[in-house]
């Protein structure tokens, strides 16, 4: 391969990856937007969203087979599932606390992470599962470089999905409340939102967008095992903080760069794959040293 | 004009932690008035109002709406039922545009035919806000963003609007284009309490006003009555 079809590669495995960063920043920076919680769970929900996707295309697969269809049902259902299990998780560890100081309510967090790692381990006996479909390997070849169908519909499902969401929070009247909850609560009371409601159901979607990353994660990298969430959690957090913390565009775009730059930095004179993780968190401290409010953060200065 | 009550307050007591803010208010607004309540800083006219909409419990005591006990009542129940706040200091949404936030204001609507129409309405009463419709609220000068938070209110076609100090901060001019405002909407069919700091333009409108002073009610009557007693209006010019 030439040094350009590599890039290539890179920039096509940086798209992939990047795009499952930032389904799951998304979710942090909607639950930090409209509550101000660093919901530490979150990886985690993406984790189980991988199983429940995982146990349902198991039960799906005799009927209808593990293909596309099964392999699509089995995501939205797990989506629905998991994103009840986010609005379970909000109603009983998080609401309670919301008018505590901030520190209780961010160990519940780190507590409700450790409550959802540990269960998956003692469910799964801390095994890898393989994440089998019929997919195959077939796809194009472009020269020396090879593209699966199946990333191709990864890139697009996520795609869809990030428009899904732009079209909810900017054209419906629940996502312009959203919007609003984050402004002002009180406001937004007066206004007749029913606040509780509306914060139920930003769970409800960051969670369900986390676990289809998380089932598309297991058809992409074809086995998931009970820490999968935990490096994605800290990378999706990154690349929230990178496109500036409660800003949605700023969540896709941050997913996006750091998917990006991961892969090509791999290819850097002595940065192996192995320094991977070590690129992420270096871009981190740079961006929060230079520009601390992400990349569409909005700055802290207000207008009277 | 009927003169069926529409707001009763009967002995109403409201805390913060330990700062008993109101001491036991009754008050009353009819259908179709405008009634206004004064008193200086700190005497507990947002607080009225608060526990009025919800967003601060009562002690005690007892909020009736059209006849509706609602002093347990979730605010965006008590929005649902007419019953519309506008809050001390605007609180409009910076960050959303204009439109966006007249939008919010009819959350509770499902229509979206029904909720343009409002809009125009309100741009009818307000054209400076059609104008700005695409822009940030925030950037918008302090007399737009109050008439933003009437026009907002207005969203929900309220039968009883809770307005705090909308004259606050604001230059003479742009108070008397407010006032005239206030005074359209009621005409129009909506009543309305209002909470000010300055007895002098408040009076002007009001067919009856209540003095606050820490808590309390120290002074009622007819709009005229208090209009000629000249200590109200040397206490409370608000200046
Ligand atoms: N959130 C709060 N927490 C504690 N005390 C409060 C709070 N809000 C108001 N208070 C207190 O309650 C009392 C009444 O306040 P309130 O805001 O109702 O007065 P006001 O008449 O609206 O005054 P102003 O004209 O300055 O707006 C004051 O003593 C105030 O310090
Ligand atoms: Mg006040």
């Amino acid at each position: 391969m030439s040094l350009q079809e590599i890039i290539l590669q890179q920039l096509i495995n940086g798209l992939l990856i990047g795009s499952f960063y930032s389904l799951v920043a998304l979710g942090y920076t909607m639950v930090y937007g409209i509550i101000k919680l660093l919901n530490f769970a979150h990886g985690d929900i993406y984790m189980v969203g991988a199983f429940v996707g995982f146990a349902l295309l198991g039960v799906f697969s005799t009927a209808i087979g593990a293909g596309w269809l099964g392999i699509v049902a089995a995501m939205l259902c797990s989506m629905v599932l998991v994103g009840l299990l986010g609005v379970v998780i909000q109603r009983v560890a998080y609401r309670p606390l919301l008018k505590a100081p901030r520190l209780s309510i961010l160990i519940t967090a780190v507590g409700m992470s450790l409550v959802l790692y540990n269960f998956v381990m003692v469910l799964t006996n801390g095994e890898y599962k393989a994440f089998n479909t019929d997919l195959g390997f077939s796809g194009v070849s472009l020269g020396a470089l090879y593209i699966t169908y199946t990333q191709i519909v990864l890139v697009v499902a996520t795609a869809l999905l990030m428009l899904g969401l732009h079209w909810f929070i900017n054209k419906t009247m629940y996502g312009k409340a959203m919007r609003a909850i984050a402004i002002d609560q009180d406001a937004c009371r007066l206004m007749g939102i029913n606040v509780n409601k509306t914060i139920a159901l930003t769970f409800f979607v960051g969670s369900a967008l986390a676990a289809a990353a998380g089932v598309m994660a297991g058809v992409y990298y074809g086995s998931i095992h009970f820490f999968m969430g935990f490096v994605i959690g800290l990378k999706a957090f990154t690349a929230a903080v990178i496109g500036g913390i409660g800003s949605i565009p700023g969540a896709m775009l941050g997913g996006l760069v750091l998917g990006l730059l991961e892969a090509l930095g791999t290819q850097l004179p002595m940065v192996g794959s192995e320094w991977k993780d070590v690129f992420a968190f270096v871009i981190l401290i740079l961006l929060l040293v230079f520009k601390p409010t992400g990349i569409l953060g909005k700055s802290e200065i207000e207008r009277m | 004009m009927m003169t069926e009550t529409i707001l009763a307050i009967e002995q109403l007591e409201t805390y913060y932690g330990k700062i008993h803010a109101l001491k036991g208010i009754s008050l009353e607004v009819k259908q179709g008035q405008i009634v206004t309540l004064l008193g200086s800083n700190g005497a507990g006219k947002s607080t009225t109002l608060r526990t009025i909409s919800g967003l601060v419990p009562a002690g005690a005591g007892k909020v009736s709406f059209m006849g509706r006990d609602i002093t347990k009542e979730e605010p965006h129940n008590i929005v649902s039922m007419g019953l519309i706040h506008v809050p001390e200091g605007r609180r409009i949404f910076k960050g959303l545009t204009v439109k966006e936030n007249l939008e919010l204001g009819s959350f509770t609507l499902k229509d979206d035919m029904e909720r343009q129409k409002r809009i125009e309405h309100v741009f009818e009463i307000f054209p400076i806000l059609e104008d700005r419709q695409k822009q940030d609220a925030g950037l918008l000068s302090g007399g737009e963003q109050q008439m933003l938070a009437i026009g907002r209110a207005m969203m929900t076609e309220p039968k009883l609007l809770l307005l705090d100090e909308p004259s606050m901060g604001l230059a003479p001019i742009i108070v008397r284009e407010i006032m005239r405002i206030i005074k359209r909407l009621n005409e129009e069919g909506t009543t309305i309490l209002l909470v000010e700091q300055n007895a002098k333009i408040a009076l002007k409108l009001a067919d009856y006003g209540y003095v606050l002073e820490t808590g309390k009610i120290v002074m009622e009557g007819d709009g005229a009555t208090l209009r000629e007693d000249r200590s109200i209006v040397q206490a409370y010019l608000g200046a």
